[in-house]
C-alpha cells in the first residue's frame, strides 16, 4: 500500500489506474494456462493433458472458492490471524474502492483472485503424472482456503505479519512460500510415480516448456507491476523489475549450466526466467533496479543447487515447484531484509542501507511460512487420504493420465478410431467401417 | 541366426529394454506401431464424437541372435512385458537368411555378435 495518495479515504477512483488493473488482471489470470503449457510440456506425453487440466481446475475451483468465502477469510477486517466473513458471497465488494486504493473493490478482488487461482496451479507440479483429477479438485478448494486465503490475510489483508513491518510487494509469503512448501508436503503425502529413480522420466516438449515460461514473464508484469493497484512510481519500479532480475537470473543459470555440463540447456533458461520473476515477486517495488539486478544473479544460485539436488533424493517433487518457487521466494523475502531502500521505496531501509530491524521482520515470515504452509498442506492430504485413494494405480499410471482420467489423448492420431453412434433407442451403435 | 520380434505395450517396453540388458542381449530396434489383440476396447470421447480405439498403441522389438541366444532373448521379453492382462502382445522368432554390419561388412554369425568393448 505504499506510495498511494493518503487522502485515500475520500475513496476516489482513478480512471488510470482502474484501466491498468483491468489488463493487469488479465495478464495474470493468462499466467495460469501458462503454467499449464510449461507444466504439460515437462511431462511425459500420455499426462499431457491432465497436467494442462490441473491447471485448469484450479481456475474453475479455486476461482469459485474464492469468490464465495477465500476472499472474505483474506480481505475482510484486520483480524491478526484471519479475515471475517463480511464478504462471503461478495456481499458489499462493489464500485466503492477499499481504502488506501483507487480502483473499485470489485476489481481488487478479481486481481487477487488471479493470485490464489495460480497459487493453487502452481502445486499441482510436485503431483503430477499419478494424483487422481477428483481429490485434485477437492485439494484445491480447501487448500485455497485452510492456506491460500490465510497467508494472504497474514501479508496482504492487514494479518499479524503485514501490520508487524514485514514487507511483500507481490506474493512471495502467500504465492512463492505458500505453494512451494506446500508442494513439498503433497509430494511426500501423495508420493513418488512407480518409475521414479528406475526410469529416466522425460520431458516430452521442451518447446511447450520454452513458450509456457515466455508466457509466464509476460503475465508476471501485471503481477508485480499491478500490485501496487496503481500507476504510480512503486508499479513501474516492480515492473522494470520484472524486466531486470529474471535477464540476470538467466544470464547466471547459462553460466551455471556451462559449468556443470559445458552447454546452455533450454529447459534449464526457461527454469531461469521463472526463478528470476520469482525473486522479484516480493522485493519488487522496495528494491533499487540496480540490487535487483544483485538479487536475480545471485538469487539464482541457492535455486540452482536445489534443482540439482533434489532429484537425487527420494522425494519426487516433481516438477521442482519448492526450488522454483519455495527457494526463490525465501530468497526474494529475506533479500528485502538487507537491500530494501528507503530512497526508492519510501517505506523503509534493509541492513545495508542502517536498519536492522527490517530484516528481523523478513526473517520471521521466511521462517513461519513455510512451517505453516507444509503442516496445513500435510495435514490436509493426510486427512483427504483417509476418505478416498488421492492416486492412481500402478496400471492406471502406466497407461497415463490422460486416458485413464480424461478419456482423451493430447497427441490422438484418429487412426484406427472406430466412430460410435447413438441409435433410435439411445444404445451405442458402431458405425459400420467403409 | 533367427530374428525375435515382439510386440509389446508402450508402457512395458522400458521393461523390456530392461530386461535384455540384463539377460546382455544387446542390439536392438524398436518402433512405434498400431495393433489389435483381442484386448477391450479403449472408448475416447471428443467433443460430442465418441469413439473406439480398434487399434491400440503397441511398441516392436525386432533382435537379431544367434541360434543359442533365442531362449534367453525370448524369455527377457517376456518377463519385461508381461502384465497378466489382454494385450500384453506376442513374440514372433523367424528364421533369418542373412545378416550384415555395415562398417567392417562382416556377416552372418559375425554380424549379429556384439562387439567387445
Amino acid at each position: 500500500m505504499i506510495g498511494l495518495p493518503v487522502a485515500a479515504a475520500a475513496a476516489e477512483i482513478d480512471t488510470g489506474d482502474t484501466a491498468w488493473m483491468l489488463v493487469a488482471t488479465a495478464l495474470v489470470l493468462m499466467m495460469t494456462p501458462a503454467l499449464g503449457l510449461f507444466y504439460a510440456g515437462l511431462v511425459r506425453s500420455k499426462n499431457t493433458l491432465n497436467t494442462f487440466m490441473m491447471c485448469i481446475g484450479a481456475i474453475a475451483v479455486a476461482g469459485v472458492v474464492w469468490a464465495l468465502v477465500g476472499y472474505s477469510l483474506a480481505f475482510d477486517g484486520a483480524g491478526s490471524l484471519i479475515g471475517g466473513l463480511d464478504y462471503v458471497g461478495l456481499h458489499d465488494v462493489t464500485f466503492v474502492p477499499r481504502e488506501g486504493t483507487t480502483i473499485p473493490h470489485l476489481l481488487f478482488m478479481a486481481f487477487q483472485a488471479t493470485f490464489c487461482i495460480i497459487t493453487a496451479a502452481l502445486v499441482s507440479g510436485a503431483v503430477v503424472e499419478r494424483m487422481r483429477f477428483g481429490p485434485f479438485l477437492v485439494f484445491v478448494a480447501l487448500w485455497s482456503i485452510l492456506v491460500y486465503s490465510v497467508l494472504a490475510h497474514w501479508s496482504f489483508g492487514g494479518g499479524w505479519l503485514a501490520s508487524g513491518g514485514t514487507l511483500d510487494f507481490a506474493g512471495g509469503i502467500p504465492v512463492e512460500m505458500g505453494s512451494g512448501f506446500s508442494a513439498l508436503a503433497a509430494a511426500l503425502v501423495v508420493g513418488q510415480r512407480k518409475d521414479y529413480g528406475r526410469q529416466a522420466l522425460l520431458p516430452h516438449n521442451a518447446m511447450y516448456v520454452l513458450l509456457g515460461a515466455g508466457l509466464l514473464w509476460f503475465g508476471w508484469f501485471g503481477f508485480n507491476g499491478g500490485s501496487g493497484f496503481s500507476t504510480g512510481n512503486p508499479s513501474v519500479l516492480a515492473f522494470v523489475n520484472t524486466l531486470l532480475t529474471p535477464a540476470c537470473s538467466l544470464v547466471v543459470w547459462f553460466a551455471l549450466d556451462l559449468i556443470r555440463g559445458r552447454k546452455v540447456t533450454a529447459i534449464g533458461a526457461a527454469t531461469a526466467i521463472i526463478v528470476g520473476c520469482v525473486l522479484i515477486t516480493p522485493a519488487g517495488a522496495f528494491i533499487s533496479p540496480g540490487w535487483a539486478m544483485v538479487l536475480g544473479a545471485v538469487g539464482a544460485l541457492p535455486c540452482y543447487a536445489m534443482i540439482v539436488w533434489r532429484p537425487r533424493t527420494r522425494v519426487d517433487e516433481t516438477l521442482d515447484v519448492l526450488a522454483a518457487h519455495g527457494v526463490a521466494g525465501f530468497t526474494g523475502i529475506l533479500f528485502i531484509g538487507f537491500f530494501a531502500s528507503l530512497a526508492w521505496n519510501g517505506v523503509s531501509d534493509g541492513l545495508f542501507f542502517g536498519d536492522a530491524s527490517q530484516l528481523g521482520d523478513q526473517a520471521l515470515a521466511a521462517l513461519v511460512t513455510p512451517l505453516y504452509a507444509f503442516g496445513m498442506t500435510y495435514a490436509l492430504l493426510r486427512v483427504m487420504g483417509l476418505f478416498a485413494s488421492l492416486r492412481s494405480s500402478e496400471h492406471e499410471e502406466a497407461v497415463g493420465m490422460d486416458f485413464i482420467q480424461h478419456g482423451e489423448e493430447a497427441y490422438a492420431s484418429g487412426e484406427g478410431a472406430i466412430l460410435v453412434v447413438p441409435d433410435a433407442d439411445g444404445e451405442a451403435l458402431v458405425a459400420e467401417p467403409g | 541366426m533367427k530374428l525375435v520380434i515382439g510386440i509389446v505395450r508402450p508402457e512395458k517396453a522400458n521393461d523390456v529394454l530392461e530386461a535384455l540388458y540384463r539377460a546382455e542381449v544387446r542390439g536392438v530396434s524398436m518402433s512405434r506401431v498400431q495393433g489389435h489383440g483381442g484386448e477391450l476396447d479403449r472408448v475416447e470421447t471428443y467433443r460430442g464424437t465418441t469413439v473406439k480405439m480398434g487399434l491400440a498403441d503397441k511398441t516392436r522389438f525386432e533382435i537379431a541372435v544367434s541360434d543359442e541366444f533365442v531362449q534367453t532373448t525370448v524369455e527377457a521379453l517376456c518377463d519385461g512385458a508381461r502384465t497378466g492382462d489382454v494385450g500384453d502382445g506376442k513374440i514372433f522368432v523367424v528364421p533369418l537368411e542373412q545378416a550384415v554390419r555395415i562398417r567392417t561388412g562382416e556377416s552372418d554369425q559375425a554380424a549379429v555378435t556384439p562387439v567387445s568393448q
